[in-house]
């Protein structure tokens, strides 16, 4: 049986706007998202709200409720008292567009700029192997559905807009430390990454992030502390220090701002050489990087110079075939684990400048 | 009950679009104030009794039992009872110099700079911020990557300096069973020892142990011992707030207790001699 509930909801856009009462017939069972498109169906057909799956996963409908960061579409109506005025406010953190919708884009240029998994270049694609108990801890931080709570209710940026170039929030923390503690991931620089260019140091650990997650990822324990701590091992421990001196280990060198992406298994043999994102273009407020690339010199060179078209082509094997010539049609009937790629066994991407067998059409005629 | 004061909305940077205009600092219905208060009250009421007690200088040593409260543990001036000094009292015995100056500091930068405490103060007192989707009650905001708050990341050495003075307090658990007779059991025992079970299991839940433990590792699956380690330390972990506020009230508790009974206000209970 349904009852009537009050609402007052934000309706406005980057111009200004204003909390607006609502009466909504609510019914049993229902989350302040069917509220919502109860009242876009009557009295608010205008009401913008942003939504897809209504089921938690796909963290569209983040928005707060009676103040706190939540999903419409887990917030049961039936934690509220029946005369108690639910308010409805859009995310607080990020730019408004209208209503309950809000300018999330902050967020992506933040994913932009964190390095992606650096595969090991000694190992194929395919070939890939890990234990279970190595992958746990990555795997918790999967679970992220990017509703981007933890990012909206983060004080750093929540109160102090002006962190926002040099903080990328509690979302991309939990991504430095998946890929940190990824078991195949290359690169070694991550920790000082997320430190110098991620602004980790503007965490005070209040636990916020954590609180409001709709994934009830662990945040702070098992993401942002073991990052600090892991800095703490790279720029703060003398004992490490002291090892690492007399022992002549994790050579790793110490990065600034800028020049966090100098090392890493992912530079051999100039495979990423050229693949630079930005291109030379300014950086934002002394924040950059490119997905998984890095910069090495000699590779850029050779990239600046081009390819030389008198170069002697490498032949690629043939696609592995069985006897009637076909790729196999399943890994089961393969000799090897996973699928046979169709170019070869020997070709990996992305393809290195020097093995392209790419020909101009016009390589071959004299010249006038 | 809501909080409506107005605000005026912060000027928005970059020139990019404005955040929605709500007047409201808060729009929180619950009692959000409520848990940094509690915590104000709390730790503001041990520290008071813990500073009372470390300069009282007196009343921390039962001579018939052995019994020693942690807060003057080892005792270090040379003001100090005989048998209450592990090593020496090689320190003046001025009233401004705490009798256990050799732990406390570490004790307290310790817990100064543990995560669970960070957290507790950094909202409670600091406002920075006092709750969840709260205003932080500060202009200006740049966490811990300037002086001061960048010796946080020392908490690793205080970790290391609880760690060795967990274990002088186990050697006074251990002397504490003591009587005139040379064996004996009370009371203060059980509660000697509860408090050395609750200090290493703070010590041993912190995040830095965590890490030092296994949590540096990238794979779990070459270090099995230091895994199944790091598994029981990350249960411990999960605990490490109520571990905090347990060993305060095992440490108060055992210091009042040692402290009533030397001072004669009450009788230890004893089982064996």
């Amino acid at each position: 049986m349904g009852s009537k509930r009050q609402f007052r909801i934000w309706r406005g856009d980057e111009t200004g706007g204003d909390l607006k009462d609502y009466t909504v017939e609510v019914n049993e069972g229902e989350v302040v998202l069917d509220v919502i498109h109860r009242l876009q169906a009557t009295e608010a057909p205008d009401l913008a709200c942003r939504w897809n799956c209504k089921a938690g996963k796909c963290g569209s409908c983040s928005m707060e409720i009676n103040g706190k960061p939540r999903l419409g579409c887990m917030t049961r109506m039936s934690t509220f008292e029946e005369s108690e005025t639910v308010t409805v406010t859009p995310l607080r953190t990020f730019p408004v567009i209208r209503d309950l919708v809000t300018d999330v884009s902050f967020n992506y240029e933040k994913a932009r700029e964190t390095p992606a998994f650096a595969p090991p270049a000694d190992v194929a694609p395919g070939d890939y192997r890990m234990e279970q108990v190595d992958v746990e801890r990555s795997q918790e931080f999967r679970k992220c559905i990017e509703c981007f709570l933890c990012q909206n209710v983060c004080h750093v940026i929540r109160d102090h807009d002006e962190n926002k170039p040099a903080f990328s929030g509690p979302r991309y923390f939990i991504r430095a430390a998946e890929l940190d503690m990824h078991p195949l991931d290359a690169r070694t620089d991550r920790r000082e990454y997320a430190q110098s260019d991620m602004g980790l140091g503007f965490c005070n650990i209040t636990k916020c992030c954590t609180e409001v997650c709709p994934e009830h990822i662990k945040i702070t324990d098992n993401g942002i502390i073991p990052m600090k701590e892991r800095v703490v091992d790279r720029r703060y421990d003398p004992l490490v220090w002291l090892g690492n001196k007399i022992f002549r280990r994790g050579q790793v060198p110490q990065t600034s701002a800028t020049s966090g992406h100098s090392s890493g298994a992912v530079t051999s043999g100039g495979t990423h050489g050229g693949a630079h994102a930005h291109g030379g273009g300014p950086h934002v407020g002394g924040v950059h990087s490119h997905a998984g690339g890095s910069h090495d010199s000699a590779a850029e060179r050779q990239a600046q110079q081009g390819v030389n078209w008198h170069r002697e082509v490498p032949h690629p094997t043939a696609p592995a075939v069985d006897a009637s010539g076909k790729l196999p049609l399943t890994e089961l009937t393969f000799n090897k684990a996973a699928a046979p790629s169709p170019f070869g066994d020997d070709v990996t991407f992305p393809l290195p400048p020097e093995h392209l067998n790419f020909a101009h059409p016009q390589q071959d005629e004299p010249k006038h | 009950m809501t909080t409506t004061s107005a605000r005026t909305p912060r000027p928005q940077p970059r020139g990019g679009r404005a955040r929605a205009a709500i007047a409201a600092k808060t729009l929180r219905t619950d009692r959000w104030w409520f848990a940094p208060l509690i915590t104000v009250v709390g730790l503001s009421a041990w520290v008071i009794y813990a500073t009372v007690r470390v300069f009282m200088h007196k009343w921390y040593w039962v001579e018939q039992y052995h019994y020693l409260t942690p807060f003057y543990s080892p005792c270090v001036t040379d003001r100090c009872v005989e048998g209450s000094s592990h090593f020496g009292q090689f320190l003046p015995g001025w009233w401004i110099i705490p009798d256990a100056a050799l732990t406390l500091p570490f004790l307290l930068l310790f817990r100064l700079t543990c995560y669970y405490y960070r957290k507790a103060y950094y909202r409670s007192f600091w406002l920075s911020p006092p709750a969840c989707a709260v205003p932080d009650g500060h202009q200006s905001y740049s966490g811990e990557t300037r002086f001061p708050l960048l010796g946080q990341n020392l908490h690793r050495y205080f970790f290391y300096a609880a760690a060795i003075i967990s274990l002088i307090n186990t050697w006074d658990a251990i002397l504490a069973f003591h009587s005139p007779e040379g064996f004996g059991f009370g009371l203060g025992n059980i509660i000697l020892l509860v408090n050395v079970v609750m200090l290493w299991a703070y010590t041993i839940s912190c995040h830095s142990c965590r890490h030092i433990i296994g949590g540096r590792l990238k794979h779990f699956s070459k270090h099995p011992m230091r895994y199944k380690a790091w598994t029981g330390v990350s249960w411990l972990n999960v605990r490490h707030m109520q571990l905090a506020w347990i060993t305060l009230g095992t440490l108060a508790l055992t210091d009042f207790y040692v402290m009533a009974v030397a001072a004669g206000w009450i009788n230890d209970l004893r089982f064996i001699n």
